[in-house]
């Protein structure tokens, strides 16, 4: 597939949303809702379960299937809330030292008036602060749609997986076309350009884990997703915290290629 | 969502060379003037300067980041760190090379950043400035990396931050790797904070997109320029999201105080003042 083919793969209508995720591998969700600030954000989902007996923390975007879905998930663009609420779940599961599962899928942080007027950028901004220093083990894995901050907000994880047919962008590809070489028409190439597909990550070192995907159905994904994320978090649950979050900096600290002359 | 044709616009102001002339000097006879975007008088360039570049009436023309360090800095207090470093073409991006070699000619600068320490008021601390000429102040990771060291710098020798800010967001030419560099900076600003370090950001016209979304917002204090534009999305996107037009005051520094996402203005004259007394008052005895 080239890497257009599978930014389209990765918005395909019938892609299984956040939700389908959670209740497909953990037990006994009970989904928590709101900020405890302003309001509820439906785009983020998220709450308490089950895996395997562990108690985690889970939050996950949510596209939505189906027309009436999707507008009530917002497309899966979160507001400044959806972060806010994520944020105070995770700061939960650290005061009860759960683990943190996040599931990324969002063509980006909502753009809009009231986005704008609640202080989105610092929503985000909060989220990469907070992350970096949560007490607890945190995996991200995107199943479909990594847009940008939108999407790094609920990232800054101590490993990051990613679908086969998931991508992850600092823009879009239409984007990058229309703002960068003023013409729409070249998507593809932007594409291309951006290097925004799972195997392209991996080579970058911004993902640890590709996640393949079989050609029909995702019950084998939810399988192997039980038993991966089961092995790696009772492997970082026996690591200190203060070494989980030095780890975690290293992570991210090491981004960036520059010379120095 | 992405509608169709929500990209076609420039981005931000400053990509159509918006709501502050970059150049704002006009030649009329031998006597260079500005002409005020606001209220349309000319003034001679240096009277402007004198006046750190602020219009009678009080509108901001644009600073440059070593005309900002020449103002804010004590007088031959500013020491420059890490500007030995430089941008590379890290995914073989089309016509990125060819983007920094002009933003350095534009510019005069290495990169988008220019780091160090610096006195302000006999207060030392490290100071930061970003600079709009180099590529609208897009971060890539040579500014991730300048804005992380120094923070770490900071943070080893027990010192305050100062940072101005002036960006257009990430630098897509740097794909992913330019994302990264919001949350590697994040970190560096959080173990700065967790050290009982004080960072004091002051947002200028125009911060938006992943600046915004990080180290921007993420000051113990933050301080923006009157009338700058302050957001994470630009205002041409949400534009053509909502297919309305903007009110003139949406995402304005005046704004964002009302909204309370800012601490206050700072008008130019008043910020070295201002930024003595803040830093003087988080002084540490240890
Ligand atoms: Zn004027």
């Amino acid at each position: 597939m080239s890497a257009f083919e599978k930014v389209l793969a990765s918005r395909a209508k019938d892609r299984p949303t956040g939700l389908a995720y959670i209740i497909a591998i953990f037990d006994d969700f009970i989904e928590l809702h709101g900020d405890r600030r302003f309001a509820e954000d439906t785009a983020i989902a998220g709450g308490i379960a089950r895996l395997n007996d562990m108690p985690v923390t889970v939050i996950a975007m949510d596209k939505g299937n189906t027309t009436k879905e999707k507008i009530y998930r917002n497309f899966g663009s979160p507001n400044p809330e959806g972060y806010r609420k994520a944020l105070r779940l995770m700061k939960q599961a650290e005061k009860f030292r759960r683990p943190v599962i996040c599931f990324v899928d969002t063509s980006g942080a909502f753009c809009g008036i009231g986005a704008e007027e609640r202080g989105q950028g610092l929503a985000i901004a909060e989220n990469l602060m907070e992350m970096m220093t949560l007490k607890v083990p945190v995996i991200s894995i995107f199943i479909g749609e990594g847009g940008s901050g939108g999407a790094l907000a609920l990232a800054v994880a101590d490993e990051v997986w990613m679908l086969e047919n998931a991508m992850y962008s600092v823009i879009s590809p239409e984007g990058c076309a229309s703002i960068l070489w003023k013409d729409p028409k070249k998507v593809k190439e932007a594409a291309e350009s951006l290097k925004l597909t799972a195997q392209d990550l991996k080579k970058l070192g911004v993902i640890e884990e590709i996640i393949a995907e079989p050609k029909k159905g995702f019950e084998s994904v939810y399988k192997l997703l039980e038993s991966k994320l089961t092995d790696a978090l009772s492997r970082s649950l026996k690591i200190p915290a203060e070494e989980l979050i030095c780890k975690r900096y290293e992570r991210f600290r090491k981004f960036g290629v520059f010379k120095e002359i | 969502m992405l509608k169709k044709g929500l990209f076609k616009q420039p981005k931000n102001e400053l990509e159509k060379g918006g709501r502050m002339p970059k150049k704002p000097v006009s030649e009329q006879g031998t006597e260079l003037t500005s002409q005020c975007p606001a209220c349309n008088l000319k003034t001679p360039v240096t009277m402007l300067l004198d006046n750190f570049n602020v219009c009678n009436c009080g509108y901001h023309f644009q600073f440059n980041a070593r005309q900002r360090i020449d103002f804010i800095a004590d007088e031959g207090s500013f020491c420059e760190m890490f500007d030995n470093l430089e941008s590379v073409d890290i995914i073989s991006f089309p016509g990125y090379e060819g983007k920094l070699k002009n933003a350095k000619l534009a510019s005069k600068e290495r990169e988008a950043v220019v780091c160090g320490t610096a006195e302000i008021g006999k207060n030392k601390c490290a100071l930061f400035v970003m600079e709009s000429g180099f590529m609208m102040g897009s971060m890539g990771s040579v500014v991730g990396e300048k804005v992380t060291r120094m923070f770490e710098y900071a943070t080893e020798n027990n010192l305050p931050v100062v940072g101005y800010t002036v960006s257009g967001g990430a630098r897509m030419q740097e794909g992913i790797i330019s994302l990264m560099q919001m949350a590697k900076t994040s970190g560096a600003v959080k173990r700065h904070s967790d050290a009982g370090g004080f960072y004091l950001a002051v947002l200028t016209h125009p911060t938006t997109g992943g600046v915004t979304a990080s180290f921007a917002s993420e000051g113990d204090i933050i301080l923006a320029e009157p009338q700058a534009l302050i957001g994470f999305a630009g205002p041409r996107v949400i534009e053509q999201t909502i297919r309305k037009k903007l009110p003139p005051e949406f995402q304005t520094a005046e704004f964002l105080l009302d909204k309370g996402f800012i601490d206050n203005i700072a008008p130019r004259k008043d910020q070295k003042q201002l930024i003595s007394k803040l830093l003087s008052m988080h002084k540490r005895s240890w």
